[in-house]
């Protein structure tokens, strides 16, 4: 149904201005410095700066039933260039999908399949929670699954929706698996217990549904002895890390990178042979852009002697995004159906222009973007896209095969 | 117009179906429960007729699996009255008795107008639609793609497909069945906030009634589960011997000579 909505435009960056640590919306200049750095911003009908100046205007329905409210992919630019330091990514687009359901406006088809399956199955793929644990199958090196076998342990994996159930990631999964268990850390998983953290569904401005999973999700946490959480995923660990103790829900928690990069030292003495590869590194848009982490993925691939580390032209900062976050992963069908493209089509011809073998990466979403994305361009034979883990995990002789 | 929508749990498929020990039935306890898809549809289409020309919506349904939820999600669309059948078995009668017991509800909320998913995958002894029809002394059109307001009050425009896509626009008079294939446009989304909201503020109704499961006429003698065929060919080499293969299966299967 849809429903005039009943906000003014006022009162939408009024909203803005309460919910969100940013500077409010209320202080825009219209310098248009987001609209610019916007990777899609190109394609979009109303880019981030006309989406207040239409809000001021008084046109509320025309912001909320814009294709454009469903095309930004959660990469942060606009937030950080923005002088006014307003919180676009994590405040302005939230608020307006979300107002834009509540009025009765429909989100693309593709999302409300991946908002019903967290809903109904805790992960955004539509598989059976019993399946959660697949990836372990066979697997040399024990899994302690705590829903059934609860004990304390120092680490708790989250291992995320993409890790468990998606082949291609299931082998990183698993190569993170030994390589933990090497490292001789005391480590668990919550099986068919765990549920998706939701960052996306967050940024998606499907509060409520995120809501949901931080409830359940915290309970789950409760019932378990640990000293941190870990993740494979940056989007989980943005989530937990800024987003959970707004609920009340504080927990210590590391991405990947960061975790090993407190243990180099340990790290160093496990790595038994080269990888002989020209790598360029892909920053993650959470961890990189906006959590400013961008020395440790950098380290653990130095590491790893016989890689050769080359930048893309864009990097740190400035890197591409690969257009996944965001809700982004399952929204590449809307954003080319209105003008848009992926912007993982870009970002692997960045990195083959470096001469790299090796595109490395450190999120779930960016192998099956990145490897599609390299089959498009006819790249597949000459740039291999790996998780840092599963380089680490080559040269320390606990990988399934061969990188390069 | 007072529309009643039946909907239905069915198994969710996304987990595998076990057979029971008997061979004779599925193993039920190790089954979840979805909202039956044509349903779904029923009461998209009955949200609609409503939003165009007033009048209210009842969901009726059976209290098992997942149910609350579902029940909880109408809500948060826009139905106003939930009616929640007690079913001790947790799992849906057959047809024939959950018809009657359906038609005792939905006799009491004076429904002009019932919408029903004109099939359910778990359905193998008769489908619901027209058991309903029959239990309530109704007359039924089934396979029912849109329907929108009548030329007269008491009617309703019904589009009724056919084999090769052949669509008829039919007028019924009310009351009667509806067996919805699907609505005039997709099952809505809505926002989960309005969904925690209808936990907060939304009662069931709960007839008096508890349902025994009932004799039906067909018994199951034996279930199998699906037995694998040959597998697919993986088709390896270069694109040109990948279309020669391709080439070549198509003529072993007699589409090209």
């Amino acid at each position: 149904m849809i429903t005039t909505s009943t906000n003014t435009g006022e009162e939408l960056l009024e909203r803005l201005s309460r919910a969100e640590s940013g500077e409010s919306p209320w202080g825009c200049m219209q310098c248009g410095l987001c609209a610019a750095s916007c990777p899609l911003g190109d394609a979009m009908q109303l880019r981030p700066r006309d989406l207040i100046l239409q809000l001021l205007a008084g046109n509320v329905d025309r912001v909320l039933q814009s294709p454009s409210l469903w095309m930004c992919v959660g990469c942060y630019t606009c937030s950080l260039r923005c002088p006014r330091g307003i919180e676009l990514t994590d405040g302005l687009w939230p608020a307006l999908r979300d107002s834009s359901m509540q009025a009765g406006f429909q989100p693309p088809a593709e999302l409300q399949e991946t908002f019903q399956n967290l809903f109904k199955y805790g992960n955004t793929l539509g598989k059976s929670p019993r399946q959660r644990l697949a990836w372990a199958k066979d697997l040399n090196v024990p899994v302690r699954d705590l829903s059934k076998d609860p004990c304390r342990v120092d680490v708790l994996w989250l291992v995320g929706c993409y890790p468990s159930y998606y082949p291609r990631n299931q082998l990183v999964t698993r190569a993170w698996a030994r390589i933990l268990t090497k490292l001789g850390v005391s480590w668990g998983v919550l099986g068919a217990a765990e549920k998706s953290v939701g960052e996306c569904e967050r940024l998606f401005g499907e509060e409520g549904l995120f809501e949901t999973l931080v409830e359940e999700n915290r309970k789950l946490f409760d019932q378990h002895e640990f000293a941190q959480l870990l993740t494979l995923d940056p989007h989980a660990y943005r989530a937990l890390q800024a987003f959970y103790p707004r609920y009340g829900a504080w927990y210590p928690v590391q991405h990947y990178t960061m975790f090993l990069a407190e243990r180099m030292p340990q790290l160093q003495s496990l790595i038994v042979r080269p990888v002989e590869a020209t790598v360029t590194y892909h920053d993650n848009c959470c961890v990189g852009r906006r959590c400013a982490s961008y020395d440790a993925p950098r380290l653990l691939l130095q590491l790893i002697p016989g890689i050769k580390l080359v930048e893309m032209q864009r990097h740190h900062e400035d890197a591409l995004c690969c257009g996944g976050g965001g809700g982004g992963m399952w929204l590449d069908g809307h954003i080319v159906a209105h003008g848009g493209h992926r912007l993982s089509d870009d970002r692997v011809l960045q990195a083959d222009a470096t001469g790299a073998d090796v595109l490395a990466v450190s999120c779930p979403y960016e192998l099956s973007r990145f490897e599609d994305a390299a089959k498009v361009a006819g790249l597949e034979q000459r740039l291999k896209v790996r998780d840092i883990i599963e380089l680490l995990a080559e040269s320390m002789e606990l990988g399934e095969g061969s990188v390069a | 117009m007072n529309i009643a929508v039946v909907v239905r749990q069915v198994p969710d498929l996304i987990e595998s179906l076990d057979i029971d020990s008997t061979a004779s039935a599925l193993d039920w306890e190790s089954i979840s429960f979805i909202v039956n898809e044509c349903d779904d549809h029923a009461l998209e289409q009955a949200l609609l007729l409503k939003e165009a020309n007033g009048g209210t919506v009842s969901v009726v349904a059976f209290d098992f699996g997942d149910v609350e939820n579902t029940l909880y999600t109408a809500a948060a669309k826009g139905a106003e009255r939930l009616v929640k059948i007690p079913c001790e078995t947790h799992r849906h009668p057959s047809p024939w008795t959950a018809a009657s017991w359906y038609a005792q509800v939905i006799r009491d909320l004076a429904a002009d107008l019932v919408l029903v998913g004109v099939q359910a995958h778990d359905e193998f002894d008769g489908v619901l639609a027209p058991a309903l029809a029959t239990a309530l002394s109704m007359p039924y059109l089934g396979v029912i793609r849109g329907v929108q307001a009548g030329s007269r009050p008491t009617t309703v425009a019904a589009c009724k497909e056919f084999p090769r896509a052949v669509r008829a626009r039919m007028e019924i008079e009310l009351p009667a069945v509806l067996g919805i294939l699907g609505a005039d446009r997709p099952p809505r989304y809505v926002p989960v906030s309005r969904i925690r909201n209808a936990m907060n503020t939304v009662h069931f109704e709960e007839p008096g009634l508890n349902v025994p499961l009932g004799e039906s006429p067909v018994s199951v003698c034996r279930l199998y589960p699906p037995v694998s065929g040959t597998h697919a060919e993986m088709i390896a080499g270069s694109e040109a011997e990948a279309a020669d293969r391709i080439a070549d299966i198509l003529v072993e299967k007699g589409l090209l000579s």
